[in-house]
């Protein structure tokens, strides 16, 4: 079941409908202001402009009633809506039915919510972010029972400055509609994000029992880092000002204090990853705990899951590349920019990748997932490291993969598939080639950061030199302003890196992955030709016994037919199995992606403008 | 820095602020430049075209005065280096700021150029400057042979000359201050070229960067790709906005602050040439003066004459050095001030 953790915003574009909807949610954001739903105040930007879409009023209207039915009330403490005005309307909406079905037995029910809740999507994420204004207060998202389990994400007022996603994830058996609020604190969030919160469905699946049972996981990834104030910034996330009453499904992310651990072993030295979570599912044992990590560990979960599930048509989601460069540099204790970028990129690419994996709805069930998040010390995953045995043996079956994968010649019967594959090849390609300029411009701001600070440090000197006050005087103030300008740079420079350059390239590997699920699927198909020609041949033989008369090698014969008949059956099921969630996957992922893309783009134009008026700010006050 | 020429017998017909470079034409390889200048008498201007090589004439004009006293002592304006159409690498470091944007920066330099001859006390009084701004015929492109401005020979006795020290206090800190200041100067030009360069560089792949997300637009009904589409053609615009304001931040540096730095760096280097010429002036004096004191009463006479020669020279030349450099000092700060700010608010 994989959808259910889908996160479709709901589509609200004004408060009331926000209202319905809220009324279980969970969501312990801070948000509470509700402000109206994206739709009406965004304007202000022109970017979000064309964000809000009547599509989205629709959805909202079909949505809100759902839950408002359904709500039990006392399921969900979630429903507080903490501080919104327009929660206590609705304050007790239990969410529409919202179970979240776990199994994957209810594949195809939520195909169908899952269908609708793609166009419900999109449009929500892109509320705008006026600098200024805090924007939607969206805060129960998960007031639609979603069955596919919705993933709210409250939009995050401005004010706070935070960029929190909440995010619920509803899974485990008897969910209902409590929509559990994830609240992901992007690490690196320092300007306010746009949460969107997800448009449950009621799908008249589930009952709302009153259990409480909020998949909520949060997970925060906070690097800590001997460099404090750094780590700080990173991981101070919005919480700190969220208010987040939360109710108690609801789970904040609250700010872990940064620590970066440096475990110190000659050159067996590592990076520990300190992983905070905060769930209510009750599968966890406890609220909240922390493990440290090291970068191996997370690419021996990857290396689980994508055994487990991959086969099986899921995209798991991939991790950051090993880098030995980069890890070298930092071993070796080398103290300069570099380095510490490489270090807050890993991270946030780590954060990132747990809050996928976790917000995956089946991926999530997995016990390897939760053994990850929870227990304290894991072995060793030595089947990631590049020059083992384990690491030859996957080398040489990537080989072998790309060499089958030239050969079998699939006869596509699906044309959708077909026509997603292209979308996902060409989609590659832009990504690359945005990321490849992205990086260019980084390095080009950085120079520009550079030059500005050399050119302050020259104008300082020159007026000393002048003996002419009034110039002398200019020239030093020139000196001060292009300093605070090349700090203003600067910051910019890390905001393009770390909000545009590292999505792209999360993209880039997402895709890859998708790609991968499409091979599966090809792979099965190819299992199940391969069991049909086999059958076949089998056939034959039985044909040929009977003609030339063996009754002994027949009996043999037919048990053989009978036991390919059966596997030809499973495969084929098999394979359409596959088929069905490959393009459930798929369909997820784009929606995922665009609500991605316009949070991020959202963001990084706010930084863009503050950092703007920053410049022209100082420009004025020279003169 | 243009002062209204005081003097009344000025030779010159224009006035001297009304000097402009309106244009440029490009014909090939060569630059053609047109001025325009005021009468000052009646009205009515003078609209010439002139090439660099018709600058050059007018400059080893000015230099070739050698019978005008203290001629040595006068800081002569600084004429930028040649302009080329497809420029070298080498020609566009020595061209620096005057190599960016198009042909306004250089216009505006060659503009000050003639406008701070025209307004000279004493270069203004040179024909040839007149008949360089009036006549309508090109002037004559002959090499003028004496020039007193010998820079082999210069860069040879450069050095040891160079840190002689002065008589006269005033110079000497002049000298000195001339010497720090020189070096402060380029600097700075030079940085803020880099500053600019890389503002250029930041506009262009912005550009880039838009049109690349132009493409990523992907058609379709799909209100995912929709979103997507719309979010990607927004972004790109934005960052097309981003680009043209960085390219116009770059001009507007270059026009201002870059001008006037290169300007000042520029006008630097000529005093500090003036202030060398009139440190050879001292040399020559003070050998003059040992060999009367060496000479043999034979010589005596001559050499007293020749002392005496360097002497008034010497002397003419630091009166009109004085002079320079007390002007200069009204005379370039303010336009360096008023370039600075507003260079600075892009």
């Amino acid at each position: 079941m994989a959808t259910s953790s889908e996160r479709s915003p709901p589509p609200f574009p004004d408060s009331e409908d926000q209202d319905v909807l809220d009324a279980e949610e969970v969501r312990g954001r801070d948000s509470d202001e509700d402000e109206d739903l994206f739709g009406t105040t965004i304007d202000r930007s022109e970017v979000t402009a064309g964000v809000i879409d009547p599509l989205s009023q629709q959805e909202a209207k079909q949505t809100s009633t759902a839950p408002v039915i359904d709500l039990s009330g006392d399921s969900q403490p979630v429903t507080s809506k903490i501080a919104d005005p327009l929660v206590d309307l609705f304050s007790d909406a239990p969410p529409a039915a919202e179970a979240k079905k776990p199994s994957s037995a209810n594949v195809d029910l939520f195909d169908d919510e899952e269908g609708s809740d793609i166009f419900a999507e999109p449009l929500q994420t892109k509320p705008a972010k006026q600098p200024q204004k805090s924007l939607f207060g969206e805060p129960d998202e998960d007031v639609f029972g979603e069955p596919l389990g919705a993933i709210s994400k409250k939009p995050v007022p401005k004010e706070l400055k935070e960029k929190s996603v909440t995010t619920k994830v509803t899974a485990g058996g008897p969910l209902q509609d409590s929509k559990p609020a994830d609240i992901f604190s992007q690490a690196a969030a320092s300007t306010p994000s746009v949460t969107s919160t997800v448009n449950p469905k009621t799908n008249g699946v589930h009952s709302e029992e009153d259990g409480d049972i909020f998949a909520e996981a949060t997970v925060e990834l906070s690097l800590d880092s001997p460099r404090n104030e750094r780590k700080k910034e990173a991981t101070a996330k919005p919480s700190a000002p969220a208010p987040t009453s939360l109710p108690a499904a609801a789970s904040l992310a609250k700010p872990q204090p940064p620590a970066l651990e440096e475990v110190r072993d000659g050159m067996n030295a590592y990076m520990a990853y300190k992983v905070s979570t905060q769930t209510t599912l009750p599968m966890f044992r406890n609220k909240t705990f922390t493990v440290r990590r090291r970068f191996s560990d997370f690419l021996g979960l990857y290396e689980k899951l994508s055994e487990k599930h991959g086969p099986n048509g899921f995209i798991v989601p991939p991790p950051p590349e090993k880098s030995l460069l980069g890890m070298t540099k930092v071993k070796v204790g080398k103290e300069d920019s570099s380095s510490t970028d490489f270090v807050e990129r890993r991270r946030g690419a780590l954060e990132r990748y747990l809050q996928r994996v976790v917000n995956h709805p089946s991926l999530l069930q997995d016990p390897d997932v939760r053994e990850f998040l929870e227990r304290e010390e894991l072995p060793r995953a030595v089947s990631t490291q590049a020059l083992s045995g384990a690491g030859f043996l996957k080398m040489i079956n990537k080989a072998t993969d790309a060499v089958s994968k030239m050969t079998i010649k699939m006869n596509e019967s699906d044309v959708w598939f077909e026509e997603k594959l292209q979308e996902v090849e060409s989609a590659d390609q832009q990504f690359r080639k945005l990321h490849a300029l992205v990086e260019s411009l980084v390095v080009h701001r950085k120079e520009l950061s550079l030059n500005t600070a050399s050119f302050a440090k020259s104008a300082a000197m020159l007026g000393s030199a002048e003996d002419n006050t009034a110039l002398s005087r200019a020239l030093s103030q020139l000196a001060e302003v292009e300093d605070k300008m090349e700090q203003l740079h600067q910051e910019q420079a890390a905001s393009d890196t770390f909000t545009f350059a590292e999505m792209i390239a999360d993209y880039i590997r997402l895709l890859g992955a998708v790609r991968g699920s499409f091979d599966h699927r090809m792979k099965a198909w190819q299992r199940w030709q391969d069991a049909q020609s086999m059958l076949q041949k089998k056939r034959e033989t039985e044909a040929k016994l009977l003609w030339a008369n063996k009754p002994d090698k027949l009996q043999l014969a037919k048990e053989e037919i009978a036991e390919w008949e059966a596997k030809v059956t499973q495969y084929e099921r098999d394979f359409e199995r596959v088929s069905a969630t490959v393009r459930k996957e798929v369909i997820r992922f784009e929606r995922e992606k665009t609500k991605n893309c316009k949070r991020q783009v959202i963001t990084y134009l706010e930084c863009l403008l503050q950092s703007q008026q920053q410049v022209s700010e100082s420009a004025f006050s020279y003169s | 820095m243009m002062e209204e020429v005081k003097e009344t017998a000025s030779v010159l017909s224009v006035h001297d602020d009304s000097i402009k470079v309106t244009e440029v034409l490009k014909d090939g390889d060569t630059l053609t430049f047109i001025i325009v200048s005021q009468k000052l008498s009646g009205t009515g201007e003078y609209h010439v075209d002139r090439t660099y090589e018709d600058f050059e004439w007018l400059q080893q004009h000015l230099f070739s005065q050698g019978d005008v006293p203290g001629i040595q002592g006068v800081i002569f304006p600084p004429l930028p280096a040649k302009p080329q159409v497809n420029a070298s690498p080498r020609s566009i470091k020595q061209l620096g700021f005057l190599a960016l944007g198009e042909c306004q920066p250089y216009c505006k330099a060659l503009e000050t150029f003639l406008q701070q001859v025209a307004a000279h006390s004493i270069l203004s009084k040179n024909k040839a400057v007149e008949v360089f701004l009036t006549s309508s015929d090109p002037p004559g492109r002959q090499k003028v042979k004496k020039n007193i401005f010998n820079r082999l020979s210069q860069a040879v006795e450069e050095m040891r000359k160079e840190g002689h020290k002065d008589v006269d206090e005033f110079f000497q800190n002049e000298r000195d201050h001339n010497l720090v200041l020189t070096g402060c100067t380029k600097t700075a030009a030079e940085k803020f070229l880099d500053v600019v360069a890389t503002e250029q560089k930041i506009a262009v792949a912005c550009g880039h960067f838009s049109t690349a997300l132009h493409l990523c637009v992907e058609p379709g009904e799909d209100p995912d790709k929709q979103a997507f589409s719309r979010v990607c053609v927004k972004l790109s615009e934005v960052f097309e906005s981003i680009k043209k304001n960085m390219t116009s931040v770059a001009e507007n540096n270059v026009n201002t602050l870059g001008l006037g730095l290169d300007l000042e760096s520029r006008y630097q280097e000529a005093e500090r040439e003036m202030l060398f010429r009139r440190t050879c002036k001292l040399v020559e004096l003070e050998n003059a003066q040992r060999n009367v004191e060496k000479a043999k009463p034979v010589k005596k006479a001559a050499m007293e004459e020749v002392k005496k020669a360097a002497e008034t020279e010497f002397e003419h030349t630091s009166g009109v050095a004085k002079q320079e450099v007390k002007s200069t000092i009204n005379n370039c700060i303010p336009h360096f001030h008023v370039s600075f700010h507003s260079g600075l608010v892009c």
